[in-house]
């Protein structure tokens, strides 16, 4: 019948007509319901797990934040020079400086000198700063992620990190250890994914304790 | 757990899921193509598109119909990113730019997903739900109905009608994706990926800095960017932004969810052709490089190699901590496997040899187990070819599931194979001459820079759409010269293909005898595997050679 008839032209109609119905179908009509009942079972993920300081939103679970002060200094562009704020526990170093607005990773190879000369200066500031060698170091704490969101570190950076957090902060190194605890994740189900301690909340929680 | 057992256990947890998919899914797609029947639903949209539903077209009519749709869908996503302003829910942004916009509608309609822009920044919520989700569906679709069409050219005889485009395309909407769709976006959200429809929201960290959280349709998205092994990313970090992919569980499942499809068609195909054993061996072989894949990459990314990686202490840069090497080489295996594109960690950072390992899984055709449809056409050219050797071997006439293969039947299958090659390697070796497409590349002085360049034409031609992302592609020159090899790589092997379909039914089937090649038994795997990595192999080896292979040896 007609639809084994028609010639190309024939065709394109069918094509427009069937574009215009799939795209009320799949296109319009399906986000708004999933968007709807998502709002209603699941309130707080559809909206992006956010937490409150002070009952205004101060970020979401899922999304790392950047830990940094101002230096004072410019760099040749006129930005300000950030350096790790020692009252933190630090984040992986990011592509994108934690802007969520543009997620990102730095793309940089295997081999790339840039990156290679980037991972040295990341790993002598951490040393540094959490006053051990060089060779403790983690990878996590000199490598950019893939989102440049990534919310979380390795449990053995959070570790490195608890002696410099109960120092700033005048708590016992138990204390800290604690909260360390309480914000750290194994794999799920015992073999899916890394164990990984989550920054976000562990600095919230850290915030309220003081 | 040790890292190792850990990792084991997570690829076979997926496997373990996807075969429990197998047989239920396999046959239900079975019956959805099979069926005479049109639900209330169908009834009023075939009356509303003007078409016969118990009108079954020949191949080259089925051909006009994947072409027409498809042209409707470019033009349309082409205009809806163009006067994005002027609509509702853009945002704020402006209009697409032209060559970004025509990239963008070229590779969204060639359920290629490849993604010059920056989503965060260029996109509306209109634009990425009413036209870039849309083609999620279609695109995946007419993958599928054209795979088949194939098999119906196989299980047909003496006919020249291989069954109606819009029938197929529309059952495979409401009745396939749609519906897992549904389920899907709430498990995701469950999980805690967004569905909302805020803009940017500024908030006051703890450090009291200020942050942008963006919002967004993102599950309903998501779920389909993996099902339709379409992969391109409500935001610009893919399945690696902690929205989209929040956490191991939510990892494991859209790596099950980009391969259910592909996999399961092959217990369509089975059924379909009344031999359930030809869809357990083309399974083995899909799945057989797929594990190999799996393995190499995960072996590489767990070495570390590179003079960076050495010093950072492991192959992390570009890496989420919540999945590392294992979870994220798993991901990247599947994703460039089944022409998804989707990453859950950023392939340029990859070690040179864990990089290379996805780049020529991609290299294979799509075929391991490939795309929504794609996979399984893919593979059984593959097959037509591996009978067709062994044919030769023997001197006999070669036959596939009782059709024989004859010169028309070859001629078809070896434009087919060429085709793909061709975009690639002429694509990436004009883009290596012209010195404002070299100007795009991130990781210059070096054989990465010419990976970039390899691996963006390889990931367009084949329809896969992940990318080494160093690579500024938002030029025009990268928009116009990789919108046309996702047309190209596309469409033209899909022409012949029905081309072949339509060959292969018209045939009256030959008896089975002593002589005949048993093609679900083991040695048939082996050879099957065999072809598809000597003829990609040697096809490639010498542009493997002067990137990944140059950087990793």
């Amino acid at each position: 019948m007609a639809s084994t008839r028609r010639g190309a032209l024939g065709q394109l109609a069918v094509g427009v007509r069937a574009m215009i119905v799939l795209t009320v179908l799949v296109g319009v009509l399906y986000p708004l319901v999933m968007t709807g009942v998502s709002q209603v079972l699941f309130n707080d993920n559809a909206n992006g797990s956010m937490f409150q300081v002070d009952g205004k939103d101060a970020g979401s679970d899922l999304i790392g934040q950047a830990y940094t002060r101002d230096t004072g200094q410019k760099d040749a562009d006129g930005n300000a020079i950030m350096e790790a704020d020692p009252k933190w526990f630090q984040t992986r170093p990011s592509a994108v400086d934690y802007d969520a607005g543009a997620s990102s990773g730095s793309n940089l190879g295997p081999n790339n000198a840039d990156l290679l000369a980037l991972v040295e200066e990341r790993k002598k500031a951490v040393a540094a700063l959490e006053q051990v060698d060089e060779s403790q170091v983690p990878a996590d704490a000199v490598t950019a992620s893939a989102s440049g969101l990534d919310p979380h570190i390795s449990p053995e950076y959070a570790a490195l990190q608890v002696n410099r957090i109960a120092r700033e902060r005048n708590l016992s190194v138990d204390q800290v250890k604690q909260l360390v605890e309480d914000n750290t994740q194994g794999r799920t189900l015992g073999f899916l994914g890394e164990p990984r301690v989550n920054v976000v909340t562990l600095n919230r929680d850290l915030a309220e304790l003081n | 757990m040790s890292d190792t057992a850990a990792g084991l256990l997570q690829v076979g947890l997926l496997v373990l899921l996807l075969a429990a998919a197998y047989r239920p899914f396999g046959g239900y797609m079975a019956r959805v193509y099979s069926s005479e029947k049109d639900n209330r639903v169908e009834k009023v949209t075939y009356k509303l598109l003007g078409v016969d539903s118990k009108a079954d077209q020949t191949w080259a009519v089925y051909a006009r119909s994947v072409l027409a749709f498809s042209a409707v869908g470019v033009i349309l996503l082409y205009l809806l990113q163009r006067f994005q302003a002027q609509l509702p829910l853009s945002l704020g942004l402006p209009n697409v730019e032209q060559g970004s916009a025509f990239n963008t509608a070229a590779s969204f309609v060639s359920n290629t997903n490849w993604q010059g822009y920056v989503p965060e920044v260029t996109m509306g919520h209109l634009v990425q739900f009413a036209g870039l989700a849309v083609q999620n569906f279609v695109s995946a679709a007419v993958g599928i109905v054209v795979a088949i069409a194939l098999i119906r050219g196989f299980s047909r005889s003496k006919t020249d009608r291989l069954g109606n485009f819009w029938v197929d395309l529309i059952r495979t909407v409401l009745r396939v994706l749609l519906p897992i769709a549904v389920v899907g976006t709430l498990v995701l959200v469950a999980m805690g990926v967004v569905q909302n429809f805020s803009g940017m929201h500024e908030v006051t960290t703890v450090a009291g800095q200020t942050q942008n959280i963006p919002g967004g349709p993102v599950a309903s998205q998501e779920i389909i960017k993996e099902l339709g092994t379409n992969g391109g990313g409500f935001y610009n970090a893919n399945s690696a932004h902690p929205f989209e992919n929040p956490n191991p569980l939510s990892d494991i499942f859209e790596i099950f969810l980009l391969l259910v499809i592909p996999v399961c068609l092959t217990r369509t195909f089975g059924v379909m052709v009344k031999d359930k054993k030809q869809g357990y061996a083309i399974l083995g072989a899909m799945g057989t490089i797929w594990a190999l894949f799996t393995f190499s990459a995960t072996f590489f990314e767990n070495q570390g190699a590179g003079t960076a990686a050495r010093a950072a202490g492991a192959a992390m840069e570009g890496k989420e901590t919540r999945f590392g090497e294992w979870a994220s080489a798993l991901f990247a295996t599947s994703t460039t496997g089944t022409s998804t594109g989707a990453v859950n960690s950023m392939h340029d950072s990859y070690t040179a040899l864990g990089g290379g390992t996805a780049l020529f899984h991609m290299m294979l055709g799509e075929v391991t187990p490939g795309g929504t449809g794609s996979g399984l056409y893919g593979m059984l050219v593959l097959a037509v070819l591996a009978v067709f050797v062994a044919g030769l071997m023997v001197g006999r006439t070669p036959e596939y599931l009782r059709k024989k293969i004859t010169a028309r039947e070859m001629k078809l299958v070896s434009l087919y194979i060429l085709t793909t090659p061709a975009i690639v390697l002429i694509g990436t070796a004009i883009a290596m001459g012209l010195e404002t497409a070299r100007a795009s590349i991130l990781n210059t002085g070096g054989p990465h820079g010419f990976s970039e360049v390899l691996y963006a034409f390889t990931s367009a031609g084949n329809n896969n759409g992940s990318a080494f992302a160093g690579i500024s592609a938002n030029t025009l020159f990268y928009n116009t010269a990789l919108g046309l090899a996702m047309l190209l790589g596309r469409f033209v092997p899909m022409m012949l293909v029905l081309a072949l379909a339509g060959s292969f039914a018209k045939q009256q089937p030959v008896p089975v005898t002593q002589g005949t090649l048993p093609t679900h038994k083991a040695l048939f795997v082996t050879m099957l595997v065999g072809v598809v990595l000597i003829v990609t192999g040697l096809t490639y080896f010498p542009a493997i050679t002067l990137g990944p292979l140059a950087e990793g040896l």
